[in-house]
């Protein structure tokens, strides 16, 4: 289990997909300034939200390096074959992917929130927001992952399928960085990211064992 | 004999996309015994590989395993970023084995430090054989092993399985070739 997750952590590191969804949320949060205009009341209303959508389509970027590559090359079998079950696999894949999706979200959120003219407390509640949101979204990313390994062509469908499963926790987490917002948010959308969590490693190990026949 | 089958199959079938494979397919291997699996293109061979592996479920019969198998078939499984050194340790750290004999015994010692990626064909089927080797499992499970492999890869892999078979393993193998396997049982699908 710690050598697999080991592994994910650097295939993470060396193979971009780290870096990639990180710099998508940074070019939201740049261009978002340029759509709605340099208005600073209107950007720190509207940037929380627009941030969260940031966050929500870069979760979406390494759909297809998740799974995919270790389905194709064997990865999956061999472990397969050493009787490890498969949902621990997607476990130590899930914890691996949080731990270089989650952290480097928050970080990117400073700049991103300097970006967007974010008050400092709304800044607090956005990274509370993340922080309890991307083990939700990286779930979520996982289980898509597992669902279209081995289709040819699977941007389009990861992004049907999982859009709309992403929806309490956009509801929850941009609601939370609304100005005057209640705790409720963000105990509505621990408990969303909790349960995708508890769910995904069961959901994506049947989903690569399903993928076998 | 009174050790226990490393690999029991009774009355196996398999149903793949509709199609029957094989039905009634009866096959024991004890410790030192081999079977090689022969047969036409999509008759079933790997599919019985992949079964004997505990990958695929058999549509019918039962499949029992004596320990724990090892298997080579055409996925490499290895990073292919990383040194074919590195790459196999992972898998023998998993296994509780060194794999830098196993590399020696496939000739791959000097290419420890070579990228997976910068690896021929013949190559890859050596260390896919290498990791098979040192696992130290006493079922290998062979899917086409000598695809690929140069005169002397065949030596050495018949040599790998002649001494695995002496030390007591079992080996099921699906292949064109005879591996050097005169004494394996001959499953025709």
């Amino acid at each position: 289990m710690t050598a697999l997750l080991l592994r994910e952590l650097r295939l993470a590191a060396t193979g971009g997909s780290a870096l990639l969804p990180l710099l998508f949320f940074l070019l939201v949060a740049t261009l978002f300034p340029f759509a709605v205009g340099p208005d600073a009341p209107l950007l720190a209303r509207t940037g929380g939200g627009a941030l969260w959508m940031a966050a929500l389509l870069a979760a979406l970027l390494p759909v297809d390096r998740l799974v995919e590559p270790d389905r194709a090359s064997g990865v999956l079998d061999q472990l397969a074959v050493r009787g490890m079950p498969e949902e621990l696999v997607a476990l130590a894949k899930l914890i691996g992917h949080w731990l270089s999706f989650g952290p480097p979200l928050m970080l990117a959120a400073l700049p991103a929130a300097a970006l967007l003219k974010l008050p400092a407390d709304l800044l607090l509640r956005l990274e509370l927001g993340l922080l309890a949101g991307t083990p939700g979204l990286a779930a979520l990313t996982l289980t898509v992952a597992a669902l279209t390994a081995g289709l040819r062509t699977t941007g389009a469908l990861a992004g049907f399928l999982m859009l709309p499963l992403a929806v309490p926790l956009l509801i929850f987490g941009a609601g939370m960085t609304e100005q005057g917002g209640s705790m409720g948010a963000a105990k509505l959308l621990a408990a969303v990211s909790l349960l995708l969590v508890a769910i995904a490693p069961f959901a994506a190990g049947a989903a690569i064992k399903a993928a076998r026949d | 004999m009174s050790a226990p089958a490393l690999l029991r199959m009774e009355r196996l079938a398999c149903l793949r996309g509709g199609r029957l494979l094989f039905e009634g397919l009866d096959l024991v291997l004890g410790a030192g015994e081999a079977a090689l699996v022969t047969g036409p293109n999509g008759v079933g061979k790997s599919s019985l590989i992949r079964i004997a592996a505990g990958l695929l479920r058999a549509s019918a019969g039962t499949v029992a395993r004596g320990g724990a198998g090892a298997l080579a078939d055409e996925g490499l499984a290895l990073d292919a970023k990383l040194p074919l050194g590195r790459a196999l340790a992972f898998w023998a750290r998993l296994d509780g084995a060194d794999a830098a004999a196993a590399m020696d015994a496939m000739g791959l010692a000097r290419l420890a430090a070579v990228p997976v990626r910068m690896l021929s064909t013949g190559q890859r089927k050596r260390a896919a054989l290498a990791r098979v080797i040192a696992s130290g499992t006493p079922l290998w499970l062979l899917d086409e092993p000598a695809n690929g492999l140069d005169t002397d890869g065949e030596q050495r892999l018949a040599a790998a399985m002649a001494s695995h078979l002496a030390g007591g393993g079992a080996i099921l193998a699906a292949s064109h070739q005879p591996l050097g396997l005169e004494s394996a049982k001959r499953v025709a699908l």
